[in-house]
């Protein structure tokens, strides 16, 4: 007799947890050929209220922790991603329609990706910050400071290089963040989930939620109590985009607009995912008295 | 589950008289108060907490309970300078919108009730606690003075405490007299009063039938409110303690045909809790009690809660903690 298969309803993750959609709703979630996979949670405007509330409560410990030490955490997180290679793979195959060497070049660039963010927790402050000349008696320098929560409406297309490419560098400085993971692709997100659980972040660090950038975002984007969004989740629908951007205009969000169209995430990533969401915070200390 | 009120053919305050007339008859009648069953009055208080109250209906109850804030602050620490700031919140919850109501009243440490009259005038009522707050161990007297002395620096409510260790002995008696001495001490030059809260601390009180018994006991001495808690011990306010209490306020006036206000206080810090409080007053006391006169939220960070979402309400957007005062 064939073994009765597992059907798996995923959960969102939000403060450190796994909880239903507050709304009740799942969605189903086929592989590239249109077969039946998984349900996924189909997070609502409330879970984005609860994303959100998490995300401010851990922002505090978060960002007082030393650039060091979330770089360890981050660089944890890669480690345990290594381990759960398998389940990667498999759900980038099935969400995708990857190839088996496609799908584990994949998950190498990924971990990359979060190693290399590491190792910038504690470089960044060097590199764009800066000890300022300044006419008179005072030390005056500039330092990168986090912006707060941020709101990342993760890629559609590229499920876990495309996520982390954008998750890592918004945490790495010291964000917390509200992820929105890709519709038609969620498995991947959901895996990731389970890896940020049984690793060393803090929960309400990184929540992720499952479902429609196009009926979250905006909740997102006016929320009143999250500082940056990254809108790279609607690339290409320009009209929506815009829509975001005013709506995230009300309180003076940084936006890293969305692109036409989603870019080449196996391309050298640069600084910019970290620069538009930390803030310049200069401090003139007197000095020579 | 209705508890009918101990049987007297004869309505009215004063046919209570004999109950209170000696230790052995108070008790005799707080102890033949009908028990509460624990099972069912939680049962009962969660099934309430699962109504759905939205959109207009959500409008008007955050309003009203908004109306029902007794707003406070209860600290060692408190400044002239924050009881002052604290009475203009008061006044205007919301300084971006003035079509937001103001709260029932401002609860402080008698001291400080001039600093707070300074401010609000009587706009808003000034509720002082006294007789030793939080923990009610202090002779007779210095509570006595204590009343007395918030009652002349201007308070308009009188929040006392009641002594738990002489009510959990079953000194019943000494409990009432001490409430029937501070409520004459609530009196003004001028015939009026000062509005007596009792606070039963229902935390210390360990049973839901000592809780009724409490309701009871400072009801027939002529409270004008039922308080649950000081705010200083967990548990503060339940949904199961204030059942029972609107539940005695709600027999008392079967029976007496005099009303009596309730307020939990302590615990209360989300909008979702502060409608539940209101679905059951609706349900267990009824409508008259849905009033700033009759029922009151004792609370401090609920009240940032309520305008939070009060302005998701009217703005369509979700706002956050940064846009409303620190206090």
């Amino acid at each position: 007799m064939a073994r009765i298969d597992v059907r798996k309803t995923y959960k969102l993750y939000i403060g450190g947890a796994f909880p239903r959609s507050e709304s009740g709703y799942s969605y189903e979630v086929n592989d590239s050929k249109g077969k039946f996979v998984a349900n996924a949670a189909l997070a609502s405007r409330k879970d984005v209220r609860d994303a959100v509330v998490a995300a401010r409560g851990a922002f505090r410990g978060w960002s007082s922790r030393t650039a060091y030490n979330r770089g360890q955490v981050v660089y944890r997180i890669a480690e345990v991603m290594e381990d759960r290679r398998p389940q990667f793979e498999e759900a980038i195959r099935q969400s995708e329609g990857a190839t088996a060497a496609a799908a584990r070049n994949q998950v190498d660039q990924a971990v990359d990706r979060l190693v290399w963010y590491a190792g910038w927790a504690d470089k960044l402050a060097q590199v764009i910050g800066n000890a300022n000349p300044v006419a008179g008696p005072f030390f005056n320098h500039t330092a990168p400071e986090p912006t707060g929560v941020v709101a990342v409406l993760a890629p559609q297309a590229s499920s876990l290089l495309g996520l982390v490419s954008v998750v890592a560098p918004v945490i790495v400085t010291g964000n917390t963040s509200v992820v929105v993971s890709s519709y038609a692709r969620p498995l991947p997100a959901v895996t990731f989930a389970e890896v940020l659980a049984t690793s060393d972040v803090p929960g309400g660090v990184i929540n992720i939620l499952t479902g429609d950038a196009a009926t979250l975002g905006p909740w997102l984007a006016a929320h009143m109590d999250v500082n940056a969004i990254d809108l790279v989740g609607v690339a290409g629908s320009a009209e929506l985009a815009t829509s975001l951007e005013v709506a995230a205009a009300d309180n003076l969000k940084r936006v890293r607009r969305a692109p036409g169209a989603e870019p080449d995430w196996t391309a050298d990533p640069g600084l910019s995912g970290m620069t538009a969401f930390v803030e310049a915070k200069t401090v003139w200390h007197p000095i020579g008295i | 589950m209705p508890t009918t009120a101990p049987t007297d053919p004869h309505p009215g305050l004063a046919a209570y008289s004999e109950v209170t007339a000696s230790e052995a008859s108070l008790r005799r009648f707080l102890h033949g108060l009908p028990g509460v069953d624990q099972v069912g009055a939680e049962a009962r208080a969660a099934g309430l907490g699962t109504r759905s109250i939205k959109t207009t209906a959500k409008a008007w109850a955050i309003d009203l309970a908004i109306r029902m804030v007794d707003l406070t602050t209860l600290e060692g620490q408190d400044t002239p300078g924050k009881v002052r700031a604290l009475g203009a919140k008061a006044l205007h919850p919301d300084p971006a919108d003035p079509s937001c109501p103001s709260t029932a009243a401002v609860c402080v440490y008698g001291d400080l009730v001039g600093e707070v009259k300074a401010i609000v005038g009587d706009r808003v009522n000034v509720a002082a606690v006294a007789t030793a707050f939080p923990s009610g161990r202090a002779s007779m007297a210095i509570k006595l003075a204590d009343t007395r002395d918030a009652v002349a620096a201007g308070a308009d409510e009188i929040d006392m405490v009641i002594d738990r260790g002489a009510f959990l002995a079953g000194h019943y008696l000494q409990v009432f007299e001490e409430i029937v001495a501070v409520r004459e001490a609530c009196a003004r030059p001028d015939g009026t009063h000062a509005h007596l809260k009792v606070i039963f601390e229902t935390g210390e009180l360990q049973t839901y039938d000592n809780v009724r018994r409490a309701s009871w006991l400072a009801m027939l001495a002529g409270t004008d409110f039922i308080k649950t808690s000081t705010g200083k011990v967990q548990p503060a306010a339940t949904l199961p303690v204030t059942l029972v209490m609107l539940e005695a306020v709600r027999d008392f006036r079967e029976a007496t045909g005099v009303q009596i206000g309730v307020k939990p206080a302590g615990g209360i810090k989300t909008t979702k809790d502060a409608i539940k409080y209101l679905v059951m007053v609706n349900e267990i006391a009824g409508e008259d009690w849905l009033d700033p006169d009759w029922f009151r939220f004792g609370a401090s960070t609920l009240l940032n809660d309520l305008l939070m979402q009060r302005t998701k309400l009217t703005t369509g957007r979700y706002s956050g903690p940064d846009y409303f005062t620190l206090d």
